[in-house]
């Protein structure tokens, strides 16, 4: 299953890093990845698959949301269907 | 591939513009519930609730996990209790709504709506029963909802029953009269009431229902109000585009999460209802619609052309996305739940007949209104009356939800709380009509009913 992680915050070192060696440990590939900053404000976004995660969706979450808050940035994951549905037919 | 836009697009709807699915409702037939004897009766539809719905909550927050979507709110609706219940040997049905309320708050739903009655051409023993427990049952209960559809467009309205409601709005007020009156927030008189609305306090499962449905509804106020201010300044054609846009979007969204509930929680999908259902949080209003359009304040001329284009494009908008769209889908204009029609209402810019003049074209009616306390009964038949026959005549859905603030007057203010907000009482025509709802019996069904 396709995902979208979103991190948004001030950009500093390592967050690219972090978040994916977190995906990495968890057995989550990553499809795609971008980022922009602008004015030194980060924003990234990740298409991942997360059908081989050794953790569940919900552990996945509490992770991301848990390196987010020791990196004073947002991620979010959610599922590629809630994009899919509201801009393709 | 989704684009970087498209993403962030999506997020800001829900981040800053409040896009939310405000309801997952799960419809529970309980007509295989009946039984003679009302202890039984209850028990059965304890557990028939509690069995159905005991993974409702826990499946609504793993999907708003999941699509990072907040779903507010995870309710139930149940067959109109005067007919479940009808076999029962009893003269009031309040343990039935305490059964209810139990079975609401064991598996964690905020609401319950169903303590209901279908009585558009007249009451059966049981029908009356049920009306007479409702002040009762809604000051004894927290979450459980009522409705009493008093009129359809094919038969007519129920006056007896108009008259009547008239009394039972005033005890319910007077019975929850140290809680702001709160019962009559839980209470809707109807015309033409829809059988599969997922929104409360007027959702109860239609009989003509499967045993068990999912219906969801979704809403989105600001993201109208947002996408509308990209088309200041345009003509109405670009103002209507913009809207259907939006609520193809929004109804998307709303059907992604009612097949993976459905799926999910093993029970069909039914319907979704596209409402923009306002919230008190700023950005969250149907009013600050109309002032996107060019309207100084709600209730200024020019407020019903802009809520019936509203309403007409945000279901056109609906059926584009879902083949499966039902419910009340359109706009709603309840006052105390929306900040800017607040504002409008106390400085006078809105008043109830305009309200009224709006319910024509919106998809409900006069909802959450605080009315002075000493308003007469017969005075709240008569306005009850009045939305059943703009409901009877123009095909749609109508419906009251008054409360009659005990103890004060005009120009004071009620606090409800949480989504149901805060209102200033409203004046009412002091005029009697006494007389017209006293003569009793049934206004026959409108010559365009007569379509076999």
């Amino acid at each position: 299953m396709n995902c979208i992680i979103t991190v948004l915050g001030n950009d500093r070192v390592g967050i690219i890093a972090k978040v994916c060696i977190y995906l990495s440990e968890n057995g989550i590939n990553i499809l795609d990845i971008s980022q922009t900053i602008v004015k030194g404000y980060f924003n990234m976004l990740m298409i991942v698959d997360i059908e081989k995660s050794t953790i569940p969706f919900e552990n996945i979450a509490e992770g991301l949301k848990k390196i987010g808050d020791e990196l004073n940035v947002e991620i979010r994951i959610q599922q590629e269907s809630i994009f899919d549905c509201m801009h393709r037919i | 591939m989704i684009s970087r836009g498209e993403i962030q697009e999506t997020n800001s709807m829900i981040k800053y513009m409040n896009l939310d699915v405000r309801t997952i409702t799960m419809g529970i037939s309980l007509l295989d519930c009946a039984d003679s004897d009302i202890n039984k009766f209850n028990e059965k539809i304890y557990n028939k609730i509690t069995t159905k719905a005991k993974d409702l909550v826990k499946i609504g927050k793993q999907l708003e996990l999941e699509l990072g979507i907040p779903i507010v709110n995870k309710r139930i609706s149940v067959t109109p209790v005067a007919l479940a219940a009808a076999g029962c040997n009893t003269n009031s049905y309040v343990s039935v709504a305490k059964t209810l309320d139990k079975a609401a708050k064991a598996v964690g739903v905020n609401f319950l709506g169903g303590f209901s009655a279908l009585v558009h051409k007249g009451c059966t023993h049981s029908d009356e029963i049920l009306i007479n427990s409702i002040p009762q049952a809604l000051a004894e209960t927290d979450f459980v909802c009522s409705s009493v559809n008093v009129g359809t467009s094919r038969n007519g309205i129920d006056m007896d029953t108009v008259k009547k409601m008239g009394h039972i709005i005033k005890e319910t007020a007077e019975l929850s009269k140290d809680n702001s009156c709160l019962g009559c927030a839980k209470l809707v008189v109807f015309c033409n009431a829809v059988e599969d609305n997922p929104f409360m306090a007027g959702a109860f499962h239609g009989i003509g229902e499967k045993d068990c449905v999912i219906n969801v509804g979704v809403s989105g106020p600001g993201v109208v109000k947002k996408a509308l201010e990209e088309a200041r300044g345009a003509d109405f054609e670009t103002l209507c585009e913009t809207i259907k846009k939006t609520a193809f979007k929004i109804t998307r969204v709303g059907q992604l999460v009612a097949q993976e509930a459905s799926k999910r929680l093993n029970a069909p999908f039914g319907i979704i209802d596209l409402s923009l259902a306002p919230t008190p949080a700023v950005g969250d209003s149907i009013a600050e619609i109309f002032q996107e359009m060019g309207l100084e304040m709600a209730g200024a001329p020019g407020t019903t052309a802009a809520l019936a284009m509203l309403n007409d494009n945000v279901k056109k908008g609906g059926v584009m996305a879902s083949s499966y769209v039902g419910g009340l889908s359109g706009a709603f204009i309840p006052v105390s739940e929306d900040n800017s029609m607040i504002e409008a209402a106390k400085i006078g810019a809105i008043t109830l007949e305009k309200l009224e003049a709006m319910t024509c074209v919106c998809s409900v009616g006069l909802d959450m209104l605080a009315i002075p306390g000493d308003t007469p009964p017969e005075t709240i038949s008569g306005i009850i009356a009045d939305e059943a026959a703009i409901g009877m005549v123009n095909n749609k859905t109508t419906a009251v939800r008054l409360i009659p603030v005990i103890g004060k007057g005009v120009g004071e203010m009620v606090e409800f709380g949480g989504l149901l907000g805060y209102a200033p009482i409203m004046p009412v025509n002091r005029y009697s009509c006494k007389d017209f709802i006293n003569r009793g019996g049934r206004i026959p069904a409108p010559i365009h009913s007569f379509k076999n």
